[in-house]
């Protein structure tokens, strides 16, 4: 299965084959990523209070996108299936958003209860697009799989367009989303509104995706990735188990393509283009393919970078055809040298080397220690 | 053991530290009573957002220099009020997620006072409800969707563009009086500016009269599917609700497809010499189109406008080839400063906002301005004007309508000349 392990990142497997960690962890899983959400969430509200309007939306924007990025991370890290679809499942979680919100308003509905209803709808739509593309993904390997899924990134936003009357083709569709609750007083900023929103549904996201790779089905998903022969042998499922972690990674992109519609009150087919499926595996890969840490990192660089991009052709004063150029292509531009420089440099992306640090400096401090 | 205790330790300082200093920064929520956003003693920060790059940047992307540049002339004459106006531009390539990103980059981190000409039907419809409730003046749109014209919805947006209902009309009126009885087709952008053109054509010619609708996307550059149904259909005048890129595209399809109809284009897509670089060695495929505009021809060097903005375009723009949208730019520069000079001294949202619905103001067009308390569209009305022998120039009257049922009526006030120092001054 060569195809599936090329997708494997070389710091994965010894990161996963190591018994544990150097002491035996306290209390259960759970408790430890429950309490890791606690102090995520407390550091984020410090942070909403602490940062500038325009940083509160960058950082939605980033909870967002490490949805989708903690998907892929799943799908494509964990059970080595590459995907360039993900783009066009996030597309299916912002329509899904997009239709359910225009349909509560036009009934004249409203409450704090629908948005909640409306993203879990989104995420049931992906998780049933996931599961058909899935169920074709189980059959493929290495490049037919990516042929399906780049034919799905193709597909989905051309439907956009083909069927008008609903999703009203290119302009795309208002997403009307309610300002915050009266309770938190009459001028509570509406960007800071936002990233409490995108920062709850990511973190209850990520809560459940890390517990479900620490769990007996996360076990199956690597089992799978590293040798599929192997797996059999020990009784897994491998169809299943590969449809499984699809549909799963499905239900992140909808969630985060749903939030991204929130977040920017409208969904276009512009915003789910190839490019952004094609962007998210990049993110992913530099982020580091083998943990949830990497997805977030993964999510920071998508919005980091065009930010930084536009900030550089600032700076430089070029003559206004050229910065026109510039402006539009940079961000590929680097985000492809920074994609080979990674591979070259730290192959387990910025998560890998960072890891790799912090053991080398933990490795040195106890030799020292004992002499 | 005490490495999850100094851990935790860590992170609980990390915590308390930061919340401590979101305490001190406090809110800043930029209420009434603060300092304008963008406005300082000595300079007004504006911003847009513009396709640059991608489907619509054909023409498009040379509007924003532009109206740069005739800010630069204005700043080295003394500014307005003794201020400095800072042109930021931004490009979201045509693409309404793009806009989002832009607009919110611009009103939320660069602070900028309003946001001036931001171009597209489909692009800046998405921006309406993010800017209203950040009380960002939205001024002079750069599209003639009616969606500008709603005064009780969205009070601080102005259109600048004849609104795409009046230019169909204006157009449907000229078929209707110079070529009757001919099979008419209509291709529009599909979104509000095809729709809204299609209204107007229909309102005059009547609802069946239209023989074929097609409609076209603009990541989509294949239109051979529409104009073969055209030539199908028989049609012998089309009538083009498109940018740039798109007439120049069903203009030589057409051509390939050996299917010579009569054009009439909206004015968003009518500028020669943008059509012209589009079909290069093509370009003798537009003899005898027939398109709208309501701002002085570039070519017609005799023009005191046209001569001004020339020399600005020289000075200031690189002397960037001079077509209908520098003027276009230019104009729309021209009219923020009279706008800017109105609302006086004192310079606030509101200011800015009244000085515009005050309305009186006459520049470059041919066409009367409409802003009024009710009446937030821009100009009111066109000129055709036909490409004979690779020149496009302006024939018979200047029409005027509104987007309801009213006639077309011819419009006669004379044009006004520009000051002395293209710079206007305060009335």
């Amino acid at each position: 299965m060569s195809a599936t392990r090329a997708v494997t990142p070389p710091d994965t497997e010894a990161r996963v084959d190591r018994a544990g960690p150097a002491e035996p962890r306290l209390g259960s899983t759970l408790l430890r990523h429950l309490g890791l959400a606690a102090v995520a969430a407390l550091l984020l509200v410090a942070a909403s209070y602490g940062l500038e309007p325009f940083r509160n939306f960058q950082l939605a924007t980033v909870a967002a996108y490490l949805c989708a990025t903690a998907g892929l991370t799943v799908l494509t890290g964990l059970n080595g299936q590459l995907s360039l679809g993900h783009g066009a499942l996030m597309a299916t979680g912002a329509y899904t958003v997009a239709l359910c919100q225009n349909a509560f308003a036009d009934a004249g509905m409203t409450g704090g209860w629908l948005l909640p209803v409306s993203l879990g709808a989104a995420v049931l739509a992906a998780l049933v697009v996931g599961a058909v593309v899935g169920v074709a993904a189980a059959r493929l390997r290495g490049p037919y799989l990516a042929g399906v899924t780049l034919a799905v990134a193709v597909v989905v936003p051309a439907l956009t367009v083909t069927f008008d009357g609903v999703f009203n083709g290119e302009q795309g569709l208002a997403v009307p989303v309610e300002p915050p609750p009266v309770a938190l007083g009459a001028y509570f900023p509406y960007e800071r509104w936002q990233l409490w929103v995108t920062a709850a549904a990511t973190l209850l996201a990520l809560l459940l995706l890390a517990n479900l790779v620490r769990s007996r089905y996360g076990r199956t998903f690597r089992a799978v990735r590293d040798d599929e022969v192997a797996a059999r042998l020990a009784g897994i499922h491998v169809a299943r188990t590969q449809v499984l972690a699809f549909v799963v990674s499905a239900a992140g992109a909808g969630l985060g393509g749903a939030l991204l519609a929130v977040l920017a009150q409208s969904v276009s087919p512009g915003a789910f283009s190839l490019t952004l499926s094609l962007f998210l595996l990049m993110a992913v890969v530099i982020g580091g393919l083998g943990s949830l840490a990497g997805a977030a990192w993964g999510a920071v660089l998508l919005v980091a970078l065009p930010d930084l991009t536009h900030a550089l052709t600032e700076q430089l004063t070029l003559s206004p055809a050229v910065a026109q150029r510039v402006e539009g292509n940079l961000p590929l531009a680097i985000f492809g040298i920074t994609l080979v420089v990674v591979m070259i440099a730290a192959p387990g992306g910025v998560q890998g080397l960072l890891s790799r640090l912090s053991r080398a400096v933990s490795a040195r401090r106890a030799s020292r220690q004992r002499s | 053991m005490t490495r999850t205790a100094r851990r935790g330790l860590a992170l609980a300082t990390a915590i308390t530290l930061l919340v401590a200093s979101a305490a001190c920064t406090g809110d800043d929520g930029g209420g009434g009573g603060g300092p304008v956003p963008g406005v300082t003693d000595t300079e007004i920060v504006v911003g847009t957002h513009m396709p640059l790059t991608g489907p619509a940047s054909a023409g498009y992307s040379k509007i924003a220099p532009a109206t740069k540049a005739y800010f630069d002339h204005v700043n080295a004459n003394g500014g307005v009020h003794g201020r400095k106006i800072t042109y930021k531009i931004m490009d979201d390539g045509y693409n309404p997620a793009n806009t989002q990103q832009v607009v919110r980059q611009l009103v939320l981190q660069d602070k900028v006072f309003a946001i001036l000409n931001g171009l597209g039907t489909p692009t800046h419809t998405g921006v309406l409800d993010f800017l209203k409730s950040n009380r960002v003046p939205d001024l002079f749109v750069a599209s003639g969707s009616r969606s500008w014209d709603q005064p009780d919805r969205y009070p601080g947006t102005f259109g600048f563009n004849p609104d795409y209902t009046v230019e169909g009309k204006i157009l449907a009126q000229h078929v209707k009086t110079s070529l009757p009885g001919r099979k008419v087709c209509f291709l529009g952008q599909d979104d509000d500016f095809g729709r809204d053109s299609l209204v107007g054509v229909e309102k005059v010619l009547g609802a069946g009269a239209v023989t074929a609708k097609q409609t076209y996307v603009t990541s989509n550059t294949n239109v051979a599917p529409q104009i073969g149904a055209f030539k199908a259909a028989g049609c012998q005048v089309v009538i083009l609700a498109t940018v740039p890129g798109f007439t120049a595209l069903a203009v030589g399809t057409a051509a390939r497809l050996n299917f010579k109809p009569q054009w009439l284009v909206s004015n968003v897509g009518a500028d020669h010499p943008t059509l012209a670089k589009q079909l290069g060695a093509a370009a003798g495929l537009l003899e005898g189109m027939v398109g709208a505009n309501y701002l002085p021809m570039q070519n017609d060097a005799a023009d005191p406008w046209i001569q001004l903005f020339t020399k600005v375009n020289k000075e200031y723009n690189g002397d960037a080839p001079f077509d209908g949208n520098t003027v276009y730019g230019m104009a729309v520069g021209y009219l923020f400063v009279q706008v800017l000079l109105a609302a006086g001294k004192d310079l606030t949202r509101e200011a800015v906002t009244e000085a515009v619905r005050k309305g009186g103001y006459q520049g470059p067009g041919l066409a009367p301005l409409r802003y009024s308390d009710t009446d937030h569209s821009g100009y009111g009305g066109q000129r055709l004007t036909r490409v004979s022998g690779g020149t496009q120039a302006y024939f018979g009257p200047t029409y005027e309508t509104d987007e309801g049922d009213g006639p077309v009526r011819e419009h006669t006030a004379p044009p006004v000349a520009p000051p002395a120092n293209g710079v206007p001054t305060a009335s």
